[in-house]
C-alpha cells in the first residue's frame, strides 16, 4: 500500500516531466534553426534575473492568474468555461467606460470600478449558464460563440458609444481616460519598472478562492459535483444552481482580468490591452492543477518565460519560440496528469480492495472463534 | 458533450425523432426564401442583395467555412470534439503559403493539408491515445498553432520578402472555371453566349434573380471550390452508405458496442480526427491560394469557430453543413459588397419573422406566434427607422444564429451519442 507522500510525489513529476520536456523540445526547435540553445537559455537567465525583469513578471502574471482562477472554478465541476476570453473583455471595456464616466473619492472609484467589471463578467458568463440550464446548450458550443459575440459587440460599443471623441486628426480608439481617483499607483519599483498594487488585491483573490473552494459548503458541494455528479445530486445538491453560481463566480472573477492593466498602466480601454489571456488562463489552470497555489506558480512561470524571452531577439533568435515551450508544456501536462490519475486510480481500487479483504478476514476470525 | 442518454443506439439518417427537414421540405422553404429575397430586392431596389457577384462572393466565402464544416463532421461522428480547427486552418494557411511560394500552388494545396493533418495527429494522438479531454487538447492545439505559425514565419519569411507576420506572394495560380454558354465561359477557343447574366441584367422579378443565383455559382470558379463542394455528397456516402463509414460514426454513437463487434474503435478515432485536420488545413490552403494570395496573420479570422457553429447548425449533417456555410458567407459577402443590401436583408428578415409568426398562429402555436409577430414588427421598425446595419452586427450574425438555434431547436438537433466523451480500451460504459 502506498502512502500519502508517495502519492503526492507522484503528483510533482506532472510539472517536472512537463518542465524538462519542454526544455527538450525547445533546445531541438533551437538547433534545428542553428542556434545555441545553452547560450538563449544563458541570456534569457541572465536577463531575467534583473531586477526589471522580475518586477515585470509579476506585472505579467498578475492577469493570467486571475484568469487561471477563473477557469479554475469552472474546471473543479467540470465545467468548461472557454468564454473567460470574451467575458473580460467585455467587463475590461464596460468598466473603463464606466470608471470615466464618474468621479468618486478613490477607494469607492476603484471599488465601483471592479464592481462593474464582475458584474458585466458575469451578466456575460450568466447567457451560457442560463442556456446550459434551461435549454441545455453545451457550455463550450456556447462559450465559443459568446466569445466572438462580445469581440463583435465590444468593437460596435466602442466605435459608436463609448469611444473618447477624436481630438484633430488623433485616429486612436479609446475610451476616455479614468480620473486619478480611479487609478492605483505603483506598490514599489525594481530596477526602473513599476510593481503595480493591484498585485495584492490577486493574491487577496487567490486566497478567497482557496477559502471558498477547500474551505466551505459551498466549495464541498463544487468539487463533489465535478467528481460525481450524480453523487452529488442524490446527496441533494441541485445540479442547475450549482451550474448558474459556478460559471456566475467564473465570469465575475473572469471580470477583474484586465483590471490590473487598467489601473496600473492604461487607464482606459485602448486595442492596445492585452489579449488572449482568457485562453492561456486555461493553460495556466491546467498547468497549476486548478489550485491556486500551482495556478500562482503556472501564472509566474509564463510571465517570467515571457519577459525572459524578449531578450533572444537581440540574440539573433526569434522569441517565438517559447510559444512553442508553452505549448509543449501545456501538452506535457495534460498528458501527465491524464497517467497519473490513472495510476493512482487503479492503487487506490488495489488498496480498498485489500482493506476489504482484511475485514472480511477478521469477520471470518471472530465467526470462527 | 455529454447530455444525450445512452439510450439512442445506431441511427441511420431517416431515424431521428419528430419531424425533420427532408429534402422536399427543404426545396420548398428555399423556393420560399428565393422568392421573398426577390421581392425585397424588388422593393428595396439593392441590386447586390441577388447580384451574381454577390452569390459568387458568397461561395468564395463559404467554401473554407464549409470546409472546417465538413472537418468537424468527420471527427464528431466518430466522437471527437474538436475545438482545434481553428489551429489546424492556421496550420493550413502557413503551409500552404509556405508550399505555394516555393513550389506553386498545387503544392501549397499539398502541404497546406498536411500541416493542417499534423495538427490532426497531435490532437488523435493526446485524446484516443492518451485519454486527455478533448476541450483541452483542442484549445491548446490553437494555442500551439498561433505560436508555430509566427516562429516559423520569423524562419522562413524573413528577409525573403515576408516577415514574422506575412509571407511572400504564392508562386502560381489554380485553374478556374467558368462554365460555357449558360454563364459565358470559353470552348475551345470560342467566347460562348452568357444566357444567365443576361437574363440577370434585365432586372425581371424572380427570373433575373434566379438566373444571378445560377451564373454565380457557374462564374469564375475555383477548381478547390468544385472540389469542396462535391465533398458534400462525398462526405454523405462515405458516412452513411459504406462499411468503413458506418464503423466510424459507430465509434461515435456508442463506442462500447461497436467495440463488442470488433470495430478497432481508436483507428476509427484516428482517421475521423485526421481527415477534420486534413479538411481544415485545406480550408486555410484555400484562405491563401485563392482569397489573399499570401500568408497574413491571423487571416483565419476565426473561421474554424464559424465552421464549428455551421456543423451544430447543420445538425451534425454534410447537408446542414452546406446550407448553414452558405448562409454564413451569403452575409459576409452581403457586408463585403455593399451596406444598402444588408440593410435590404433587415426587411427580409422581419418579413419572413411576420411569415412565421402567421403561421404559428395558424397552427394554433400561440406563444411562439406572438413571439415571432413582435419581433418581426420590431425588425421591421428598425428597418424603418434606420439606413444602415453596423458591420459589427453582421460579423456576429452566423454565432448569434447559431445560438439561437441551439436555443430554440436544441430538441430537434441531435449530435453523436458518444461525441466528446473519452473512449478507454476494454472499460465499462461511463
Amino acid at each position: 500500500m502506498r502512502k500519502r507522500w508517495q502519492i503526492r510525489l507522484l503528483w510533482l513529476l506532472v510539472p517536472i516531466s512537463a518542465i524538462v520536456l519542454a526544455i527538450v523540445v525547445s533546445s531541438l526547435v533551437l538547433l534545428s534553426i542553428d542556434a545555441s540553445p545553452v547560450d538563449a537559455f544563458r541570456s534569457m537567465y541572465e536577463y531575467g534575473t534583473q531586477g526589471n525583469s522580475l518586477a515585470s513578471t509579476v506585472n505579467r502574471a498578475v492577469p493570467l492568474f486571475i484568469a487561471g482562477l477563473a477557469v479554475a472554478i469552472g474546471f473543479k465541476m467540470n465545467l468548461f468555461n472557454i468564454g473567460v476570453e470574451g467575458q473580460y473583455r467585455i467587463a475590461t471595456l464596460m468598466a473603463a467606460a464606466a470608471g470615466a464616466a464618474v468621479t468618486l473619492p478613490a477607494p469607492f472609484h476603484i471599488a465601483f470600478i471592479m464592481l462593474v467589471g464582475m458584474v458585466t463578467g458575469a451578466a456575460w458568463a450568466s447567457i451560457a449558464a442560463v442556456l446550459k440550464v434551461k435549454r441545455g446548450v453545451h457550455e463550450v458550443v456556447s462559450t465559443i460563440m459568446l466569445n466572438s459575440i462580445a469581440t463583435g459587440l465590444g468593437a460596435y460599443l466602442l466605435s459608436n458609444y463609448l469611444r473618447k471623441p477624436a481630438v484633430g486628426s488623433e485616429l486612436l480608439i479609446a475610451t476616455p481616460q479614468i480620473p486619478h481617483s480611479g487609478q492605483l499607483g505603483p506598490l514599489t519599483t525594481i530596477g526602473g519598472e513599476d510593481v503595480r498594487s493591484f498585485v495584492l488585491i490577486a493574491i487577496l483573490l487567490g486566497v478567497f478562492v482557496y477559502v471558498l473552494i477547500w474551505r466551505t459548503r459551498f466549495g464541498y458541494d463544487l468539487r463533489a459535483s465535478g467528481i460525481n455528479p450524480d453523487a452529488a445530486r442524490v446527496s441533494g445538491v441541485d445540479p442547475n444552481k450549482m451550474i448558474m453560481r459556478t460559471m456566475l463566480l467564473s465570469g465575475a472573477i473572469a471580470g477583474l482580468i484586465g483590471m490590473s492593466d487598467l489601473f496600473g498602466f492604461f487607464h482606459a480601454y485602448t486595442l492596445d490591452l492585452p489579449t488572449g489571456i482568457g485562453f492561456d488562463g486555461i493553460a495556466v489552470a491546467l498547468v497549476g492543477l486548478n489550485h491556486p497555489i500551482g495556478i500562482a506558480i503556472a501564472a509566474l512561470v509564463f510571465g517570467w518565460v515571457d519577459r525572459a524571452a524578449q531578450i533572444l531577439d537581440l540574440e539573433g533568435i526569434p522569441k517565438e519560440v517559447i510559444i512553442i515551450t508553452k505549448g509543449v508544456i501545456i501538452f506535457s501536462v495534460v498528458i501527465a496528469y491524464e497517467i497519473v490519475r490513472r495510476v493512482v486510480l487503479s492503487q487506490e481500487v488495489k488498496t480498498a480492495a485489500e482493506e476489504t479483504r482484511k475485514l472480511e478476514q477478521a469477520e471470518e476470525e471472530t465467526v470462527a472463534a | 458533450m455529454s447530455w444525450a442518454g445512452p439510450d439512442t443506439g445506431l441511427t441511420g439518417p431517416g431515424a431521428e425523432t419528430g419531424r425533420r427537414l427532408d429534402a422536399r421540405r427543404l426545396l420548398l422553404l428555399l423556393g420560399w426564401i428565393i422568392i421573398l429575397v426577390s421581392g425585397v430586392r424588388w422593393i428595396t431596389s439593392a441590386p447586390d442583395l441577388t447580384s451574381s457577384g454577390t452569390y459568387g462572393a458568397a461561395l468564395r466565402l463559404a467554401v473554407p467555412i464549409l470546409l472546417a464544416a465538413l472537418g468537424g463532421l468527420y471527427a464528431e461522428r466518430t466522437g471527437v470534439t474538436n475545438i482545434g480547427l481553428e489551429g489546424m486552418m492556421i496550420l493550413g494557411t502557413w503551409f500552404g503559403a509556405w508550399g505555394g511560394w516555393q513550389f506553386g500552388a498545387w503544392w501549397g494545396v499539398v502541404l497546406g493539408i498536411l500541416g493542417g493533418t499534423a495538427g490532426a495527429l497531435v490532437h488523435a494522438v493526446a485524446t484516443v491515445s492518451f485519454g486527455v479531454n478533448q476541450i483541452v487538447s483542442g484549445v491548446a492545439i490553437n494555442i500551439l498553432a498561433a505560436g508555430v505559425a509566427r516562429f516559423l514565419s520569423v524562419v522562413a519569411f524573413t528577409g525573403a520578402g515576408g516577415g514574422a507576420t506575412q509571407s511572400p506572394q504564392v508562386s502560381s495560380d489554380l485553374p478556374r472555371i467558368t462554365v460555357p454558354i449558360l454563364a459565358g465561359g470559353g470552348l475551345f477557343g470560342w467566347d460562348s453566349p452568357d444566357v444567365l447574366g443576361s437574363l440577370e441584367r434585365k432586372q425581371w422579378f424572380l427570373i433575373s434573380d434566379v438566373s444571378a443565383m445560377f451564373r454565380g455559382l457557374m462564374v469564375d470558379l475555383s477548381i478547390l471550390t468544385v472540389i469542396t463542394l462535391l465533398l458534400v455528397p462525398i462526405t454523405y456516402f462515405f458516412l452513411w452508405r459504406t462499411r468503413l463509414g458506418l464503423r466510424m460514426r459507430s465509434a461515435g454513437e456508442n463506442p462500447w458496442a461497436a467495440e463488442s463487434l470488433g470495430v478497432r474503435v481508436y483507428t476509427m478515432k484516428y482517421i475521423g480526427v485526421l481527415i477534420s485536420g486534413a479538411l481544415s488545413g485545406l480550408a486555410g490552403a484555400f484562405l491563401v491560394i485563392e482569397t489573399a494570395g499570401i500568408y497574413r496573420e491571423g487571416q483565419t479570422g476565426g473561421r474554424g469557430f464559424i465552421g464549428l457553429a455551421a456543423m451544430i447548425f447543420g445538425n451534425w449533417r454534410p447537408s446542414g453543413a452546406l446550407a448553414a456555410s452558405g448562409l454564413f458567407g451569403y452575409t459576409d459577402a452581403l457586408n463585403l459588397r455593399s451596406a444598402d443590401a444588408v440593410h435590404a436583408l433587415v426587411l427580409f428578415v422581419a418579413i419572413a419573422l411576420v411569415g412565421l409568426g402567421a403561421w404559428y398562429l395558424y397552427r394554433r402555436r400561440l406563444v411562439g406566434g406572438i413571439v415571432a409577430l413582435t419581433l418581426g414588427v420590431i425588425t421591421f421598425i428598425w428597418f424603418v427607422l434606420t439606413d444602415s446595419v453596423p458591420r459589427q452586427f453582421i460579423f456576429i450574425t452566423p454565432y448569434v444564429a447559431t445560438l439561437i438555434v441551439l436555443a430554440v431547436a436544441s430538441q430537434r438537433l441531435r449530435m453523436p451519442t458518444y461525441d466528446g466523451i473519452t473512449f478507454r480500451k476494454g472499460s465499462q460504459i461511463s
